[in-house]
């Protein structure tokens, strides 16, 4: 009779305190999660205000007035040819730099995994170096070379320069993947007398396709949010839209209402693929760690 | 990357190091000029565009500006020399060891908290949400967040409001007496009657000196004191227009609720009280015969807030941007670890009495050490070269003060200066500092590929 309560006692007071450590971490991680929201909403909401309004007050302001919400910014913003021809250079940047990457590291991939040469290993673990280079290494040489064959300034130039520096984690995880193809599949295709480049491109690359979604994810992020490169690299005409911001804000005070709106249209894609893509882009992050 | 780092339906069908040697050879003895096509193009691209700028930065790190004189290690002496390089060594140093550990700590205890929650991964998607933006919309999006005014950064609104509750800042600052008054400045800043209060005479304390826009929205229209007692209004003595009386309770003169108002006698508060919305204020009877005052704290400018973007700020306060990108990454990679650990060990250990932080400290933390090294180092390599975050958010005034390696590289050699020696020498530095990480993966590779 006396037992009975007192073993109960310590397990309904465990089950108490755990179901109130429970709700205790639920509403941590949801205050967390609002904190970790806020930055993006206070930039979202601010490119919805008027430039009245942004001087006179922050942005929380609209939770208790919508009225003040207003797609003038984003009107003027996309009216202003600058900003929308340094969009489509971003694109004209973006989409060769990750089609390249892909192709090129593929290829390589493929001759690390599979084709017979002499210090293969070698080449590969030499790629496998250039992994962690800084592009920093590479901007006054680049920038040099690139004058002398008069591609200084130009989206090529910032292609072939993103190109380069993706190349070596392409590879990385390429030949990675490539190399655990079951070695059957690759003889079969031999004997029906297929050569390198159709074994390649009909076995290969199907096969590769989760690998090279990821990587092609990562890339085209990676390309698509680049400053650096292009601010060396691309003059005004060939300028992408994140060079085209940041020649905005030395004014940042008076500049919110581009600024604001600008860094969200520079935004959406990126996250529009991120959302769509969530396990490519993850695997891909997670390979390229070393990076 | 070790095998507990693979992802959830991520890349491989097994980890890389899984290749038997069999399978590694390969497929057939092919001619070499076979694997040369595959491999040419990258051979051109990472020969002309990665390799060869190594050795040339090397030698141009030798020359000076202009690139016709050999100076020898002198770029190098300035690199260490000069105030500015010293500014940004120093800054480097601070980012490469506050930053990674930051984020790895926020994203382990991310990573932990989540698992017990079945919504973990909307919590995760929130987080993990930065990464995928640039660096350039990360700047601006902190940079609104740090803004000077309480009114528009955020950061600043939530210190001023938390600094407002245990130090209630002036509602009225500027404002003062209206000239001719019954109010005489009585030292610091506060305000005090000459005459005395007495109950059924209402003191009229009008103030000016604010413009009627600064009012806090909704002020009303100041009514006359009322009711028994020691009473009294304050209001803002300004008619709109002109054509008010001095001292007199115009219609369309706003009144100034929130304004303390203390009974002094002999230089101690008998009694205090608070303005309404009709501005009027009601003292106890024991407040007969004091002087009233109106305490500096009605007056004082406004708290301004925290200067995240000053001198000694800046670099902490880009720091926080930085984590705020990059705790995602750090806990999305340990989450993933922590997938590999096995669950049985835990349950062992709460079994045998373990409380949970014992567990999380001598079980979990210990098992997840290869990621979170990985985790780590990768954080450190991708600190050494932070740039678009330092560049858009310090503002020119402080840029010198948040100064890392390299911004001074594309100052100097790029945006103004035009020094491509003491520019190639910084990029040297930078690549001998992530050498060991680059010799580590090399042999880890060579490991992998023996066994």
């Amino acid at each position: 009779m006396t037992t009975a309560p007192v073993r109960r006692t310590p397990a309904l007071a465990a089950r108490l305190a755990s179901r109130a450590g429970g709700g205790l971490l639920r509403v941590a991680l949801i205050v967390i999660a609002l904190f970790w929201l806020m930055p993006t909403v206070g930039l979202l909401l601010s490119s919805l205000r008027g430039n009245a309004d942004i001087a006179t007050s922050g942005w929380w302001r609209v939770l208790t007035a919508p009225s003040q919400l207003t797609l003038t910014n984003f009107r003027t913003l996309l009216g202003n040819s600058a900003i929308t021809h340094s969009l489509l250079n971003t694109l004209y940047i973006t989409v060769p730099a990750t089609v390249l990457v892909v192709v090129i590291g593929a290829l390589a991939g493929y001759a690390f995994a599979w084709l017979d040469f002499r210090g293969r290993d070698w080449w590969f673990l030499a790629v496998v170096g250039l992994l962690v280079v800084p592009v920093q290494i590479a901007l006054i040489p680049v920038a040099r070379l690139f004058g002398d064959i008069g591609i200084f300034g130009s989206i090529t130039g910032v292609v072939l320069f993103h190109t380069a520096f993706g190349l070596p984690f392409a590879i990385f995880l390429l030949r990675n993947f490539f190399a655990e193809i079951p070695r059957e599949l690759l003889e079969a295709a031999r004997l029906d007398g297929a050569g390198e480049l159709r074994i390649f491109s009909t076995v290969v690359l199907p096969l590769g396709g989760p690998a090279i979604a990821s990587l092609g994810i990562f890339q085209f992020l990676w390309v698509w949010n680049d400053m650096l490169v292009a601010l060396i690299f691309a003059n005004s005409d060939s300028a992408p839209i994140t060079v085209a911001l940041q020649q905005q804000v030395r004014q940042f005070g008076n500049n919110i209402d581009v600024l604001a709106p600008g860094a969200f249209v520079s935004m959406v894609i990126p996250l529009v693929v991120f959302f769509a893509f969530q396990r490519q882009f993850v695997s891909g992050v997670m390979a390229g760690a070393v990076k | 990357m070790s095998a507990s780092m693979a992802a959830p339906g991520a890349a491989g069908p097994g980890t890389p190091s899984a290749a038997t040697p069999r399978a590694r050879r390969g497929l057939v003895r092919s001619r070499p000029w076979v694997a040369v096509l595959f491999l040419l193009p990258t051979l051109v691209l990472l020969g002309a565009l990665v390799v060869y700028p190594i050795g040339y930065s090397i030698v141009r790190s030798l020359y000076d500006a202009g690139g016709s004189g050999f100076v020898g290690m002198r770029n190098y002496g300035t690199v260490f020399s000069d105030p500015g390089t010293l500014t940004a060594i120093k800054n480097n140093a601070v980012w490469v060891v506050v930053a990674p550990s930051i984020t790895t700590a926020l994203g382990l205890i991310f990573a932990v908290l989540t698992e017990r929650v079945r919504w973990g991964t909307a919590f995760k998607l929130v987080v993990f949400m930065p990464m995928a933006i640039s660096m350039l919309a990360a700047g601006i999006i902190f940079r609104l967040v740090y803004e000077q005014d309480p009114s528009q950064g955020v950061a600043n609104a939530v210190v001023a409001g938390v600094h407002d509750v245990f130090s209630p800042s002036s509602v009225y600052p500027g404002a003062r007496p209206r000239p001719g008054a019954d109010l005489v400045p009585s030292g610091g800043g506060s305000y005090t009657t000459r005459s005395t209060a007495r109950p059924g005479t209402p003191a009229l304390l009008p103030l000016v000196g604010i413009p009627e826009t600064k009012l806090p929205p909704g002020a009303e229209q100041a009514a006359p004191p009322h009711g028994g007692g020691i009473t009294g209004t304050v209001w803002l003595d300004f008619h709109p227009g002109g054509g008010g009386r001095p001292g007199v309770i115009d219609p369309g003169e706003k009144a100034l609720k929130g304004v303390t108002v203390q009974a002094v006698r002999g230089g101690r508060v008998v009694a205090s009280a608070r303005t309404a919305a009709d501005g009027t204020f009601t003292l106890p009877a024991a407040a007969a015969g004091a002087r009233l005052r109106l305490p500096a704290s009605n007056f004082a400018a406004k708290y301004g807030g925290v200067d995240w973007l000053g001198p000694t700020l800046v670099t902490p306060s880009i720091i926080g941007a930085y984590v705020w990108m990059w705790a995602g990454f750090a806990m999305v990679l340990i989450a993933a670890g922590l997938a590999g650990v096995p669950r049985e060990l835990l349950e062992a250990a709460r079994v045998d009495g373990a409380n949970e932080w014992q567990v999380f400290r001598r079980i979990t933390v210990p098992l997840l050490a290869p990621v979170l090294a990985v985790v780590l180092v990768t954080l450190m390599i991708n600190v050494l070269k932070i740039f678009d975050l330092v560049y858009i958010i310090a503002p020119g005034a402080t840029q010198n003060n948040a100064m890392v390696l390299a911004l001074k590289l594309y100052l100097t050699s790029f945006g103004g200066g035009d020094d491509q020696g003491v520019g190639s020498a910084i990029s040297v530095l930078l690549l001998l500092l992530v050498l060991p990480v680059m010799v580590f993966n090399i042999r880890r590779i060579r490991r992998e590929r023996r066994r």
